[in-house]
């Protein structure tokens, strides 16, 4: 592999590898996500008991 | 799921690999760079994909002044962050390029350089402005005010590298047209379309994580 090629494959892998870390991102917010709906819709049954 | 939420992610993909294929194996290999030159392909398009972000932020900060509709404020919020990832994409692969090209990652001599460095730099400054005032319409027109002051600086940069007397930076696109052979510019406008389609596509998903996001809160305070 001559040097350009490994650049080139670098910059290719940068733009991989920021879209896998953008993804892990919104997986971890999604989680986020469901655990706060899942304590709200609890603390809402919660008052509705009474 | 409306039909944009699945045909975006699908153009992205399939323009990106396609457009990619077709630079690598299609494309002539350039008489000048030869085989370095393939980042043309992913640096001028995430670099015309940041402008772009920063245009629609501006565009949604100036639709906010100007209605007063408060939902403009996270969508031009969005459009900025997203243009600040694809800015930060932009000085990364273009000192990949240079590096190659040039022999160093960075010089201070080219004014495009320069300039979208200190585009990048406003806008990523519009954060840090963001946060220091506490949530309301304040916030909301200050936020707006500032995007719309950092679009002035894109056509600046965008023509820095036309007015600028120095020749390090290439000019591929001029007032008679593309300087390129066809091959190369039908595999560029793909690659252009995709990396649009991918930002559009990361757009809505982070537009949709946020408005769930104020929404939970809204709700918790209601509960509370």
């Amino acid at each position: 592999m001559s040097t350009a090629e490994k650049y080139v494959t670098g910059a290719y892998l940068v733009l991989l590898g920021s879209l896998l870390v953008y993804l892990l991102i919104i997986a971890l917010k999604v989680g986020r996500l469901e655990q706060e709906l899942a304590d709200l819709t609890q603390a809402a049954r919660e008052k509705q008991r009474g | 799921m409306s039909s944009l939420n699945r045909a975006l992610p699908a153009a992205a993909f399939a323009l990106l690999v396609g457009g990619f294929a077709l630079a690598f194996y299609w494309a002539p290999e350039d008489a000048d760079q030869g085989f370095s030159q393939k980042i043309f392909y992913l640096h001028v398009p995430i670099a015309l994909t940041a402008y772009a972000s920063f245009g629609w932020g501006a565009w949604k900060a100036l639709r906010l002044l100007w209605t007063g509709e408060r939902r403009y404020d996270l969508e031009s919020y969005t459009a900025i962050h997203m243009g600040v990832i694809f800015g930060l994409l932009t000085l990364v692969t273009g000192s990949i390029w240079a590096k190659i090209s040039w022999g160093e990652w960075w010089t201070w001599g080219e004014r495009q350089l320069v300039l979208f460095l200190i585009l990048f730099l406003f806008y990523s400054s519009y954060f840090m402005l963001r946060y220091s005032t506490d949530p309301g319409p304040r916030r909301e027109r200050n936020s707006a005010v500032y995007a719309l002051f950092g679009v002035v600086l894109i056509p600046v940069s965008f023509l820095a590298v036309r007015i600028a007397g120095t020749i390090l930076h290439p000019t591929i696109f001029t007032h008679e047209g593309a300087d390129l052979p066809w091959q190369m510019l039908v595999s560029f406008l793909i690659c252009l379309g995709g990396m649009l389609s991918l930002a559009a596509t990361l757009y809505r998903v982070e537009l949709s994580g946020k408005r769930v996001d104020a929404s939970l809160r809204e709700l918790r305070e209601l509960i509370a």
